[in-house]
């Protein structure tokens, strides 16, 4: 069903996908108005693969994900998750289902401490007992390097806390997908390191990802697969090293002169 | 890792000691209090119950309602249909306020939660001036200028005997401990169950859809839902207060049953002048309250003059309202909510 998309061949990854899928979309669009954000995009992941997506600004990333996560319904196409029709779930209950995601611009539940954002997003992602997430909470604060601030209301939290306490509470939530949205966006370049570290030990935990970035270099020393979106449409899948060699997309995302 | 989580505090054990004998000296007190500072409990322990449900909903569910009214006067009205037209005992038609303000409160979410922010709120208050007119046209029940409990029901309420012969009152003094008393079970349940709620992980979750509905929807919380359980439960709490209220004046019309002054603006100003999103809050409110309430009644406007003016003052200085201002400052809390984590790590593991 995929349709191949110009300038990548079948790679490694291509044959993996006859193993257990965590994600397909077959033909999914989505318009606002006249506006046509999400073009008829087929592809799949695989159980255990990290795959990039880039693109310009505008180029549908993001609704992408709200697709993928359930938080807008697409116009057309159908959205699979392990095997599963989803395309009308609503959000909440694919999150139970280990879709975990973190949001571009931090949205931290402001008024709880670190630690109770993750309690919250493990009870609730995983439909657990408080309880019962206590110590997983810990752990996972602990991975993300937040445990000195476990008891520090979210909103106190400066830009890279956030972007850990993103990412930690889409860990609480027991994903077996994570999205990550621009996670290393405005971090220094020490700061973007230590993350891509956790999150490359994540990948290594067996967690499927799924990760938009613009900040190349970080992006493709964790993911195995690129993709390249342009105006909701998919120009390009394959390897990274092939993909950022291939003239179109460095004609259209890099914006060079070939 | 061994980790510990903790809630309470060396203060909210002290707290929850001197809640515990407060209860005590509270069901006591008819014995020994003269008629009068039983009557100014009553009114301050009902006022606090409203309090402590309009701060459930909006101060912890973020729903800025201006209608809770319309539950006080429904509840009020059901009873009095209770034992007016089936001549129920009036204590016995007080659970009729409740399920009153349960209907009402169905229809009034199914509308009011398709609003957001400040039209949720003139929406809430637009339904509850709807429900008074309503209600005004009901004839049997005195229309537009209201009725009393006929004198026979309110003679022979349960209880009311067996009380004055044991604290050796009249009749109408033993009808005030009577409502005092269920005041009392009122407010100290509703805040039982609302410290309880806050506890489990729903508090978590009514706290995370406050803060942000859009995030707290993608960990799984189901916040639609949860929004109505609260406010359908504050509703139902609502119109049994009322009911209760209206029990001990014994008397109502549709203008002092649905007033949005007395159910609903100075109840805002209880939870706001005592700090919002706060169990503590509208304790300390609704003791300011009372205290300006009992100074300044006679001077008529000016008193309400001189409440706008603290509400002003406590916006701009004090966001967090009273106790929010004192437990910035000493990050005391009578009844804590949050958890607190402690790690201890084994061997030489480091944390962070």
């Amino acid at each position: 069903m995929q349709r191949p998309p110009r300038g990548s061949s079948p790679g490694a990854a291509g044959r993996q996908s006859i193993m257990t899928e965590v994600l397909r979309l077959e033909n999914v669009s989505k318009s606002f108005g006249a506006l046509r954000v999400t073009d008829t995009v087929s592809f799949s992941v695989p159980k255990g693969q990290a795959l990039g997506i880039i693109g310009p600004n505008g180029a549908g990333k993001s609704t992408l994900f709200n697709l993928i996560t359930g938080n807008i319904l697409p116009d057309r196409g159908s959205i699979h998750l392990s095997g599963q029709d989803v395309t009308r779930l609503p959000a909440m209950r694919r999150v139970r289902m280990g879709v975990g995601r973190s949001f571009q611009i931090p949205q931290p539940f402001e008024g709880l401490t670190v630690y109770e954002n993750l309690l919250t997003a493990a009870a609730f992602g995983q439909a657990r007992r408080e309880a019962d997430v206590q110590t997983e909470c810990a752990e996972i604060l602990a991975e993300t390097e937040l445990l000195r601030r476990a008891n520090d209301l979210a909103g106190s939290l400066s830009l890279l806390d956030r972007k850990r306490l993103e990412l930690a509470r889409a860990m609480a939530s027991g994903p077996e997908l994570l999205l990550l949205d621009e996670i290393a966006g405005g971090l220094t370049e020490g700061e973007c390191q230590a993350l891509v570290e956790t999150i490359r030990a994540l990948h290594a935990r067996g967690i499927t990802i799924i990760w938009i970035e613009h900040v190349l270099h970080a992006l493709n020393s964790v993911v195995e697969r690129l993709l390249v979106l342009d105006f909701g449409k998919v120009i390009g899948v394959g390897a990274p090293a092939e993909i950022m060699a291939s003239k179109e997309v460095r004609e259209i995302y890099l914006g060079l002169e070939v | 890792m061994q980790i510990s989580v903790t809630t309470r505090t060396r203060a909210s054990t002290i707290a929850g000691i001197a809640a515990l004998a407060l209860i005590g000296l509270g069901l006591i007190l008819p014995a020994f209090a003269s008629r009068s500072v039983i009557q100014d409990l009553f009114f301050i322990l009902t006022l606090l119950t409203l309090a402590q449900l309009w701060n459930l909903i909006a101060g912890y569910g973020g729903m800025v309602s201006i209608g809770q009214q319309a539950f006080v006067g429904i509840g009020a009205y059901a009873m009095f249909a209770g034992v007016i037209l089936w001549g129920w005992d009036p204590i016995a038609a007080i659970p009729l306020g409740l399920g009153a303000a349960l209907v009402l409160a169905v229809p009034m979410a199914f509308f009011a939660f398709r609003l957001q922010g400040a039209y949720f709120a003139i929406g809430t208050w637009v339904i509850a001036e709807v429900t008074r007119l309503l209600v005004a046209q009901w004839k049997t029940l005195g229309g537009g200028t209201g009725t009393s409990l006929p004198r026979e029901a309110t003679a022979d309420i349960w209880g009311v005997k067996a009380i004055a012969a044991l604290l050796g009152l009249r009749d109408a003094a033993a009808r005030d401990v009577l409502a005092y008393w269920l005041a009392l079970a009122m407010a100290v349940g509703t805040m039982a169950a609302i410290y309880i709620l806050l506890r489990s992980r729903n508090g978590l979750a009514l706290a995370a859809v406050r803060d942000n509905d859009n995030a707290a929807r993608s960990v799984g919380v189901d916040a639609a839902r949860l929004k109505w359980a609260v406010f359908l439960s504050a509703a139902a709490m609502t119109g049994m207060v009322g009911a209760l209220i209206f029990l001990q004046t014994a008397r109502i019309s549709p203008d002092a049953a649905f007033s949005v002054t007395t159910w609903t603006a100075y109840v805002i100003f209880i939870v706001v002048i005592g700090g919002i999103g706060r169990l503590e809050g509208p304790i300390i409110g609704v003791l300011v309250f009372w205290g300006l309430q009992t100074a300044f009644a006679d001077y008529g406007s000016w008193y309400l003059f001189s409440l706008g003016l603290i509400a002003i003052a406590v916006m701009l200085f004090a966001p967090r309202g009273l106790w929010g201002l004192f437990t910035d400052r000493t990050g005391i809390a009578l009844f804590p909510v949050q958890r607190r984590l402690t790690t201890t790590s084994q061997g030489d593991s480091r944390n962070g």
